[in-house]
């Protein structure tokens, strides 16, 4: 396993008491794989994946095992091989690239950093790599500011920083969420394009399914701080074994669909501040029976890769019986 | 670019013409006749006083006098000191380098202490490190240059002997005595100056931390010195510096008070002078030129400004 994160805990202290963003999470990536990490905003998927490279503040208590090829991650260690060996990737492309330098500049620093490369050659070689994304005229490209890239060209940009030094994991926090649909499918393509001929194992956050149906190979579904289900890909969308991930693929769009009312989740996100005490989900779920209130489900093993954190799974009977 | 930079000047042309307007204006509300004072003992006189006056044309209408005055200015002629009887060219250009230097030395200092002081705090802060800055800062700013003046003169002249107290000695003469007669006024024109610049720096840089761009860069394993010193520096010196240039140009016309305290030869103390006498062209002659000089400082930050942000440059 290049990732291996087990039993992350991390609390966050706030003025109205302490809030356990991720509770217990377990998640692990092979070399050359994507697993997707599903969830609605403040399920915990980001926290855990800036835990796992050490971007948390300060004020974040952390628990619980992270290792990079079998190795702990310390924070020594994730400092010295933030960047390198394992690299990340934002949500917010118009942000993320600093105003006052070149794209090419902001390529080379990394090289800079972890190859030890004198700037001319580390100039040379962020060229290369941004013609590797695809970005056409690399030579003169490199050489403008980011406020001359379009939205699409900047996440580019982000991901050659970020895969300059061909890293063994690359952690990617809703890469194309803030893009437009075309530019959406040509940035994830080029992703999987990467990662075939690099190796690097590949954290997908996101919380669009139609993503995870084409790009990944396991699925871990998170809710409230937990991993409540995860699977390979394709048995996932087959056999959901989890309520809400259900509820999830219930409410994914088709555009085949005809029009009718967009299905959606009842109920809301618990506060994570006091959550329920049995399973999270229990408040909205319609499968709710009087354990879940009372005891929360372990992850159990369903099938082989396929793990459900429910009292009621297998949920075959229960979904014919509703 | 040359078309931004015509477009500028064209905005300054208006600008000028209205000043001079003002400074010619405002003078005449000054209370006392600038006959009498020149004609001293022989003030009863009034043949002596209308003599004056006509040498002066003080007798005729204040437009023709404004025209009279402007017209030699466009030409490079800024009158005729009626006090000191020297040109006020000559004066300007004799009295300029002085406050220029010890304007430049003051702005050097408040850059030493306020941009670092600003990165420190912002980076630390609501720790004691922050306080102490901040609390630093407010003293800085509200500290009266005068009362500071007597003090520093009293501690390091009258106790200690390290400095002197007054005067000046220009720089081209002896380096290292000018730089004593003038560290104490730079000093204290400084603080002020500093505490402002370490406010503003802070603000940005508090701005520029929390910026996505510095996610990134700790993302990519960039040092944690180098994050703040040159990616969220970079980004948070841009309007530090538009507000030092204009910072500076309040130091040159700024030191009349400080100049005073230290009997510094300066442009304060020549239009404190001229004031007092009613030395109507030196007053003119000075404060256009400090207008100018602001007016030019004001393109200086924009250039700044387009240097130092790579998102104007091509507009």
């Amino acid at each position: 396993m290049v990732l291996a994160i087990d039993d992350l805990t991390v609390d966050f202290t706030t003025d109205r008491g302490t809030l356990r963003a991720v509770d217990g999470v377990s998640l692990a990536v092979a070399s050359g794989r994507t697993l997707a990490v599903v969830g609605e905003s403040g399920s915990g998927k980001s926290v855990t994946a800036l835990a796992a490279v050490g971007l948390l503040p300060g004020s974040a208590r952390i628990g619980g095992r992270i290792a990079l090829d079998g190795e702990p991650l310390t924070p020594d260690r994730q400092r010295a091989l933030r960047g390198g060996a394992m690299a990340m990737i934002f949500q917010e492309p118009m942000t993320s690239l600093n105003p006052a330098f070149t794209a090419g500049e902001q390529v080379a620093e990394a090289l800079r950093i972890h190859r030890g490369l004198p700037p001319r050659a580390a100039f040379e070689a962020g060229v290369a790599m941004l013609d590797r994304v695809r970005i056409p005229d690399a030579e003169r490209r490199a050489r403008q500011y980011p406020h001359q890239f379009s939205g699409g060209m900047r996440q580019r940009v982000m991901i050659a920083i970020a895969l300059a030094c061909a890293p063994r994991l690359l952690l990617a926090d809703e890469p194309t969420t803030a893009l437009d649909v075309t530019v959406q499918a040509q940035i994830l393509a080029l992703l999987d394009t990467l990662k075939r001929e690099t190796g690097t194992a590949v954290v997908l956050i996101t919380h669009d399914l139609g993503v995870v149906a084409d790009h990944a190979d396991d699925v871990a579904v998170m809710y409230a701080g937990r991993v409540v289900e995860r699977a390979p890909a394709a048995r996932l969308f087959a056999q959901p074994e989890h309520p809400y991930t259900v509820g999830l693929l219930g409410a994914v769009p088709k555009l085949a669909g005809g029009a009718g009312r967009l299905a959606s989740i009842a109920g809301t996100v618990p506060d994570m501040r006091s959550p329920p005490r049995g399973c999270r989900f229990a408040p909205r779920c319609p499968f709710v029976i009087a354990r879940c209130v009372a005891e929360a489900p372990p992850l159990m093993e369903m099938a082989p890769g396929h793990a459900s954190a429910c009292w009621r799974a297998p949920l075959s009977q229960v979904l014919e019986a509703a | 670019m040359l078309r931004w930079l015509a477009r500028r000047f064209a905005q300054i042309i208006p600008t000028l013409i209205v000043l001079s307007m003002l400074i010619f204006g405002l003078q005449q509300l000054m209370p006392g006749d600038p006959a009498m004072i020149l004609a001293g003992e022989e003030r009863g006189d009034p043949v002596v006083l209308a003599q004056i006056r006509a040498e002066l044309r003080l007798d005729r209408s204040l437009p023709e006098q404004y025209l009279h005055w402007i017209g030699n200015v466009l030409v490079g002629d800024f009158g005729f000191s009626w006090r000191i009887r020297e040109p006020v060219a000559n004066l300007i250009l004799q009295k300029l380098p002085v406050t220029f230097q010890l304007s430049a030395m003051a702005f050097i200092i408040a850059v030493l202490i306020g941009v670092p002081a600003g990165i420190l705090s912002a980076t630390h802060r609501d720790t004691p490190t922050d306080w102490v800055a901040n609390g630093i800062a407010l003293f800085g700013i509200s500290m009266p240059n005068f009362w500071l003046g007597i003090m520093m003169i009293l501690l390091f002249s009258v106790e200690l002997g390290w400095l002197p107290p007054s005067g000046y000695v220009p720089i081209t003469e002896d380096f290292w005595q000018s730089i004593a007669t003038t560290i104490m006024p730079a000093f204290v024109l400084g603080t002020g100056v500093a505490g402002v610049l370490m406010r503003h720096t802070r603000a940005a840089m508090l701005g520029a931390l929390a910026q996505d761009y510095v996610r990134t860069a700790r993302a990519k394993g960039v040092a944690e010195r180098v994050v703040v010193w040159k990616h969220a520096l970079r980004n948070a010196l841009i309007p530090v510096v538009t507000l030092g240039t204009i910072e500076f140009g309040r130091l040159l016309a700024g030191a009349v008070l400080t100049e005073q305290i230290f009997t510094i030869p300066g442009f304060g103390k020549l239009i404190v002078d001229a004031v007092f006498n009613r030395d109507y062209p030196v007053v003119q002659g000075v404060v256009l030129a400090t207008a100018l000089i602001f007016v030019g400082l004001s393109l200086v930050a924009d250039l700044l400004y387009m240097a130092v942000n790579p998102r104007m440059r091509q507009a």
